[in-house]
Parts: C-alpha cells; structure tokens; sequence
C-alpha cells in the first residue's frame, strides 16, 4: 500500500499547488494560514504553521498526540481565544480577511466556520432546539416555520432524520454516541457554515457510527470546506483529498493525500504513516 | 519448599485468609461506625422534635373557664346600642370591663378568683360583646380565656392557691381546653396568655424577602462574572480570598457593620425588615457567591465550546447554557443561605430588633420582630407562660423553614436537567 522511495531531499516546505488536476483552474483557497505561531503561556505549541483549506475539499490533519494539529484547528475559528495563556500570532485569513483583526467579529466568524468537537455535546435539551439555537440566536430564521425548515434540512444533510424525525423532543442527550455526534454536525449546519472543523469526531464512536460520519464527510464536501484532524491514518486517507502531517508543533509534509500515502517526500512522514512511530 | 506447593498455596494459605479477613473486618467496622453516627443524629433530632413538641403543642391552646353572667344585674353601664358603632372597641374598652369581670369571678368562684382572669380574658369577654350585643340584656353562659398565671395552674405548673381553685372549677366542669387562634394571629404582648406569632412571623417574611431580593441575583450575578468573565489576576484573587473570609465572618460582626452603615451612615429606620434584611444579605451574599462559583465550575466546558462553536457570544454562553445548569447547585447554596439567615439572631439584635414591637410591620419600613429574636425574648421572661410559647414558636420557627426548604428544594429539582 505504502511505496518507499527515496526523496528525502525534496523540502518540507508546505505547499498547496495542486498539480494532478491541471485541467481546473485552481482558485483562491477558503482559508489561508501563514507563519502561525500559538504559545501556551512560555510553551510553543505551533511553530509557524502555513497551510490552506480549499472550498470542495476535505484536509486531514494527522500527527502524533500533543503535535498541535487540534490546537492549529481552534485557531482557525479562534477557540483557542477561550484559553486565557493561549497567545496567537501570524496570519490566517477568511475569504482574504485576517480573522485576528479588529474587522473580524469572532462570533460571526464561527458561525463561518463551523466546529464538531471530539466528544459528542449536545445540548441537554431537545433534539430540535439542539439545532435550532444556532439559527435562532443569529436570527436567520423568521418564524416557526422557516425554523422547522431549516432544522429539518440540517438533520437531514447530517443523515439524522429519518432517525429522529418521530421524536424532536426528546433529549439530545438520550441518542446514541453516533447520533449525537451526528447531531452536532447538524448544528453546526444549521447556521450555514462556510468551512466546518472537525476535531477527531469519530475517536469516541464505534466503527458502524464512524463509516456513517465518514459517508457524511463525502457528502457534505461538495458544499461546505471541510478540515478534519483525526488519529486514524486509514480514515484520513479515506476521507480527505489533502493531507497534512504535523510533528512537534510543524508541518513537516501538506499535499495531496494520496501522494502523502503513498509517496511521501519525508522520512518522517514515511515511518509516522507506517506505524513505525506515533 | 517445591515450586508446585509454592503457587498452589500462595492464595490459599493461612497469612492470605487472614489479610482478607481482615479487610473484611475493617468494611464492617466501618459501616458500623457509619451506622451508629446515623443513628446518633437520628437520635438527637428525635429527642429534639419529641421535646419541642410535647412542650410547645401546650402553647398552642389556651384553658378556658366557664362563667355564669347576667350583665342587665351587674354593674356594667353600657349600652347595646352602643356597641353597634365603629367606635365599638373605644366604647368596649372604656367599660370597665376588667372590674366587672372580676366582681363576677370572685361571686362564682370564691375569695381571690380575680386572679383567674387577665387581659385576653377582658380583650375576649369584650370581643364577644361586640359580636352579639344581645348578650348584655339576658342571663348567658360565656367561656373565657383564663389569665397566664391560672392558664400555667391547669397544666398543675403555678401557684398553690390558683392550682386549688382551678382544681376546683375542673372538678365541676368548668374548665377546657381549646385551640388558641390568638397564637398565630397576634403579634408580642406583656400577658403571655395574650402573645402571638403573627407580628414576628410577618417580620421574619419580609426581612427574608429583603435578604433574598438583595442576596440571590447579586450574589448569583457575581459568580457569573468572576467565574466567566473576570480576567485571572491578582485582583481577583484577593477579591476571591475577601469572599472567602467573609462566609467566615461572624454574624455579630455583620449586627455591628449594619448598626454603623445602615443606621448611623444612612438614618434607616430602626428595627425595620429593611435594615434587617440589608444586614442578613451581606453576611448571605459570600455563601451565594461561593456556592454559584462551584456550581458554574461543575458545568462541564464541552458544553461552553459548543455554543461558542455555534457563535453563540459570551453572555448568550453564560445566560443560555451555563447558568441554567448551574441553576441547582445555586438554588442549593441559597437554600443553606437563607436558612441561615432565617434562624439569626444576633445581627438582628445589633440594629434594634429586639425592641417589644406589639403590632404586625404593615412594611419593610415599619418596626418588627423576628422569629428567632421573639423566641429569644421570651425565653428571657419571668412569667412561667412563655416556657410553652417559646417552644411552640420554635415549632412555628422549624415549620416556617420547612415550608421555605420543601419549596426550594421543589424549585430546585424542576430545574435540574439529566445530561
């Protein structure tokens, strides 16, 4: 599966061409990251991250554990400003606007960009107010029915409906982990996202719930710019068209992700996506 | 010693059977102390109901004697007519009627039966009039609440001389027992057989309404801020340390803080629920505070990325999803507040609250008692009346926190929610 060859020379440089679809002309990338540098009080978590995240495509992010992959996915809707020691700096833009900038209110800019979070959190409340709270603090939706619209074209892009349709009411909390996982993804539609992050959101779930996300991903890639850090090598490689592998804080290899898997430029990319390490 | 005995017995052998007979040992010992600790408190708790009740139920009956009148022959001066004005109780009260009373008592019951009758014997002798004027034009048969001092005689607690009377009167049946409305409905008097609850009752409801209008939402709204929105500095951390300190503070330091702020700064009314109440929530406002910040800290952080992750702003966080799940934890520690602050005495001593008020506050600015300053000072009377009135209001004391605990507690479970 995996092809050894000795390219070791090649740079580590990160880089976003695209050159196995020529015939596309390659557009301007839905978020650019540049040089970005995250400090946990003295520690250096990131040191300068540059990648970019395309409009139809799913990214994955893979690396070892504490190598700063999810802490490089909370700055992108800036999750990481909650962290009172956390200190970012460097460039990330949205569309071609910094998103650290006094220009960029945060609360809009998540409800850009969308989070699914490692552990399922539903709200402890219903189903339909789940994804309604979204839309409804925005004001996106102006009465009862453009919100049953709305949260039943969410549920049903997050593959959820036809599950829960019977019962809106209930819990969110009452599903099981693979639906409430799916419940978030469906909150997190329900705002109309432009780019949605996803934090390992399978690592809880078991393997039925995980291919049900995973099928979710593809499906939802034609619409929404998806990043996805995960552990699991096979299910990057399933799932995503780019691949960037993270080790101690750098990216040591971005590219296509079937060039990752089966042609990587780096020695250290080779023995992490081998297992030889991780 | 060959290898096979070696394994074979290592589980088995006698130290091994010992050490987990020990452990065993050591389990039941301990749930026998637990047991008996339950035990011990359930015991203590028993003697104190079984006490307060079998002395304090007394408080809430009086003993009434029965009396043989004929106004038209005595020498009451009053006329029926009278009696049907709205000047009624002026009149009723001008009439001499103690003097009379004690004419009549001392014709039916012997030398020294004045005695027998008191103040809530003339206030209700004069009651009865008003209500059936009639009365005064025909021989009738009245029931009369007995005097404080022959009230203790029937309970075979008073005076050698009244005990023998009243022993008497039973004898012939002239003496019964009922339930005494007048203990629930009126406020401090100097005539133990007189008192009531009512005046202290309504005191101690508006001081805590005061107390829970001040202390709960700033309380509750602190914790909010520091827990969510108040940066990690020095400043907050002495701030933190303050609060702290002063859920320790003693009470009487809170009396004295309100003496000199509330009445000597501001010129509040003495003895009013409003000083009272401003002085309790002070000292309830730390617990509030102390027990919200715990409550807030409990609320899991999945839940606050969640709404952040949706863009939900900080205060939509704080006011949508994180308050509401702290809610019971707060409602906990502001149940223990109030309680506390329901059964104090000595800050309420320090502003004036302990003055013999004799009418029910009509509001917070009114001068008024409390319940646990009115038991306080009955317990300190010489009459021999208000051993029972003072246990009974304790009763009214415990009910009255029962009923603010029961409905908290109700509260507090509708707003609980299962993850």
């Amino acid at each position: 599966m995996i092809e050894t060859t000795d390219n070791k020379a090649a740079p580590p440089v990160p880089q976003a061409t695209d050159t196995a679809e020529p015939a596309r002309v390659e557009r301007t990338p839905k978020m650019t990251a540049r040089n970005v540098h995250v400090f946990y009080g003295e520690k250096e978590a990131l040191k300068g991250v540059g990648i970019d995240i395309h409009e139809d495509r799913v990214t994955a992010f893979i690396g070892p554990s504490g190598c700063g992959k999810s802490t490089f996915l909370r700055c992108l809707n800036r999750m990481n400003d909650t962290i009172p020691s956390a200190r970012v700096t460097g460039d990330i833009e949205l569309d071609g606007q910094n998103i650290n900038s006094a220009a960029m209110d945060v609360v809009q800019l998540r409800a850009r960009v969308g989070m699914v979070f490692q552990k399922p959190n539903p709200f402890p409340k219903s189903i339909y107010e789940n994804v309604a709270y979204g839309p409804r603090i925005h004001g996106l939706a102006a009465g009862k029915t453009e919100m049953d619209a709305i949260v039943e074209k969410s549920l049903k892009r997050a593959g959820l409906w036809e599950e829960v349709k019977e019962r809106l009411q209930e819990s969110g909390t009452a599903l099981s982990g693979g639906q409430q996982q799916r419940l978030c993804i469906a909150r997190a539609i329900a705002v109309d996202p432009e780019v949605i992050l996803m934090d390992e959101p399978c690592s809880a779930l078991d393997p039925i719930a995980t291919a049900k996300i995973e099928e979710l991903i593809h499906e939802l890639r034609g619409r929404y710019a998806i990043a996805i850090v995960t552990h699991n090598m096979q299910q990057a490689a399933r799932v995503s068209q780019r691949t960037a592998f993270f080790h101690l804080g750098e990216v040591i290899e971005y590219g296509k992700t079937s060039e990752i898997f089966t042609n990587p430029r780096e020695q250290r990319t080779q023995d992490y996506i081998t297992g030889r390490y991780g | 010693m060959n290898k096979a005995a070696a394994t074979s017995s290592r589980w088995t052998d006698g130290s091994m059977t010992r050490m987990v007979a020990k452990r065993y040992a050591a389990e039941r010992r301990f749930k026998l102390f637990g047991l008996a600790a339950v035990g011990l408190s359930v015991a203590f708790l028993a003697f104190l109901l079984i006490n307060m009740g079998a002395r304090g139920l007394g408080g809430f009956t009086q003993s009434q004697i029965r009396l043989d009148v004929d106004f038209a022959r005595s020498d009451l001066m009053l006329d029926p007519a009278a009696l049907k004005g709205p000047q009624a109780e002026q009149v009723v009260s001008g009439a001499g009627l103690d003097g009379v009373l004690e004419t009549i008592a001392v014709a039916t019951y012997g030398e020294g039966a004045g005695d027998l009758f008191g103040g809530a014997s003339t206030r209700a002798l004069g009651e009865q009039l008003i209500a059936d004027p009639t009365l005064l034009t025909r021989r009738t048969q009245l029931w009369l609440p007995l005097s404080s001092k022959a009230d203790v005689a029937v309970k075979r607690d008073g005076e050698r001389a009244l005990e023998k009377m009243v022993a008497a009167a039973d004898a012939k049946g002239a003496i019964r027992t009922r339930f005494n409305p007048g203990f629930l409905t009126n406020s401090d008097a100097t005539d133990s057989s007189a008192v009531g609850v009512w005046g202290a009752l309504k005191g101690s409801f508006l001081t805590i309404m005061v107390t829970m209008l001040l202390a709960f939402p700033i309380g509750v709204l602190s914790a909010l801020y520091l827990e969510e929105f108040a940066p990690r500095n020095r400043w907050t951390d002495i701030i933190e340390v303050s609060i702290n300190n002063l859920a320790a503070v003693p009470s009487i330091i809170f009396g004295l803080l309100g003496l000199a702020v509330f009445l000597n700064l501001m010129h509040l009314p003495r003895s009013a629920p409003l000083v009272g109440g401003l002085t309790l929530a002070l000292m309830t406002m730390p617990v509030i505070v102390i027990a919200g910040r715990n409550a807030i800290k409990s609320v899991p952080p999945s839940i606050r990325d969640a709404a952040l992750g949706v863009g939900a702003s900080k205060m939509q966080v704080v006011f949508h999803h994180v308050l509401p799940l702290a809610l019971p934890g707060v409602l906990t520690g502001t149940i223990i507040g109030m309680a506390r602050a329901l059964g104090e005495t000595a800050p309420l001593l320090m502003i004036g609250m302990r003055a013999f008020i004799a009418s029910p506050p009509q509001g917070i600015t009114d001068p008024s008692s409390v319940l646990p300053v009115q038991i306080f000072l009955w317990s300190d009377e010489v009459d021999r009346g208000f051993v029972e009135k003072t246990s009974a209001a304790i009763i009214v004391l415990l009910l009255f926190m029962l009923v603010m605990n029961g409905l908290a507690i109700y509260l507090r479970n509708r707003f609980e929610r299962r993850w």
